[in-house]
């Protein structure tokens, strides 16, 4: 990277079969190691930490009641009281996204949600399941939500298509936003982090710029936590939103 | 011009979006001072709808980037 002069910051996603012959036959790259190990890992958490089921809860058993209470009063505010039937969903989505994007700002771990077809993956389920929701409850009612009420009769050619285009466009913005943020996130992480090998390489005079660019890459670091959050919290809300749409119709 | 220095001008004039998005954030933000100083009270359900204004506007910037992305590499 540094040898030729310019910084090849996409190679770090690209995927590799991993775990020798068995893994090239049955195509098991990292990404799908790093889904197993989010997965491992929010079991983990829910396990341990609820085990000691105490009355004063423990530092591990405050995280795993925290993240439920928080996730259950999302969904319980945003969806309306109908949202309990949706919180095992949005609970599961939830940590699998947070999880997966924490565990992607270690060094050498691979973030399985800066790919756009994991995150389109998940978004398809969301939409899908939305409009199932909405077909399930309303039955053919529920295309009356792609008209809006209290317009002119003369702009429903016009407003009709706009509407369902917004609704089918929830699928790349979904997907998109949480792809780019994790994709952007590492390769801004890649790009200082080529900066401060390159400049490192070329003299002594040259230790202090090499020194400001790791302390930016460490502040991207604690950036990157904040957005790997952020961004869970986000794709989990607006699941919540979508939810609430087709459940009470606007 | 050659193609790689389209590209180049190409992903520039791409990240443009990016005034756009700053002027957005600096809104949310600006909003969440002016709501929180008049009524600090509602700090904790305010700032939590900032967070998810903030994140949106921020995809946007994303959004631009990794069109600069496509541009640059692939």
């Amino acid at each position: 990277m540094a040898a030729s002069g310019s910084i090849d910051a996409l190679s770090q996603f690209q995927l590799h079969p991993v775990l020798g012959d068995v893994g090239r036959t049955l195509h098991i790259a990292q990404s799908n190691v790093m889904m197993l190990v989010a997965m491992v890992l929010t079991l983990l958490l829910l396990w341990a930490g609820m085990r000691p089921r105490a009355l004063v809860p423990g530092r591990l058993q405050s995280a795993a009641e925290m993240i439920y209470e928080f996730t259950y009063n999302m969904c319980l505010e945003t969806i309306g009281p109908e949202g309990r039937r949706f919180f095992p969903f949005i609970f599961t989505l939830f940590l699998f996204i947070l999880i997966g994007n924490l565990v992607g700002v270690f060094p050498y771990f691979f973030t399985f949600t800066s790919h756009i077809t994991v995150t389109l993956a998940l978004t398809m389920v969301v939409v899908i399941m939305v409009t199932l929701v909405g077909l399930w409850i309303h039955k053919l009612h529920f295309f009356s939500y792609f008209v809006p009420q209290g317009v002119p009769k003369l702009l429903l050619p016009l407003l009709v298509p706009i509407e369902v285009l917004s609704y089918l466009s929830r699928i790349i913005s979904l997907s998109v936003r949480l792809f780019a943020n994790m994709m952007a996130g590492h390769v801004m992480l890649e790009v200082f982090g080529a900066f401060v090998i390159m400049l490192g390489g070329l003299g002594l005079l040259w230790i202090v710029p090499a020194g400001l660019a790791l302390a930016v890459n460490v502040a991207l670091i604690g950036f990157e936590i904040l957005v790997a959050v952020l961004q869970a919290y986000v794709f989990a809300v607006l699941s919540c939103i979508y939810l609430h749409d087709a459940v009470h119709l606007h | 011009m050659d193609l790689a220095s389209a590209k180049q001008l190409g992903a520039g004039l791409a990240v443009i979006a990016l005034a756009g998005v700053g002027v957005g954030i600096g809104h949310i933000f600006a909003a969440l001072v002016n709501s929180v100083a008049r009524n600090p009270a509602s700090r904790d359900r305010v700032f939590g709808l900032a967070i998810l204004g903030f994140a949106l506007t921020e995809a946007v910037a994303l959004y631009a980037l990794v069109i600069a992305f496509i541009i640059l590499f692939v």
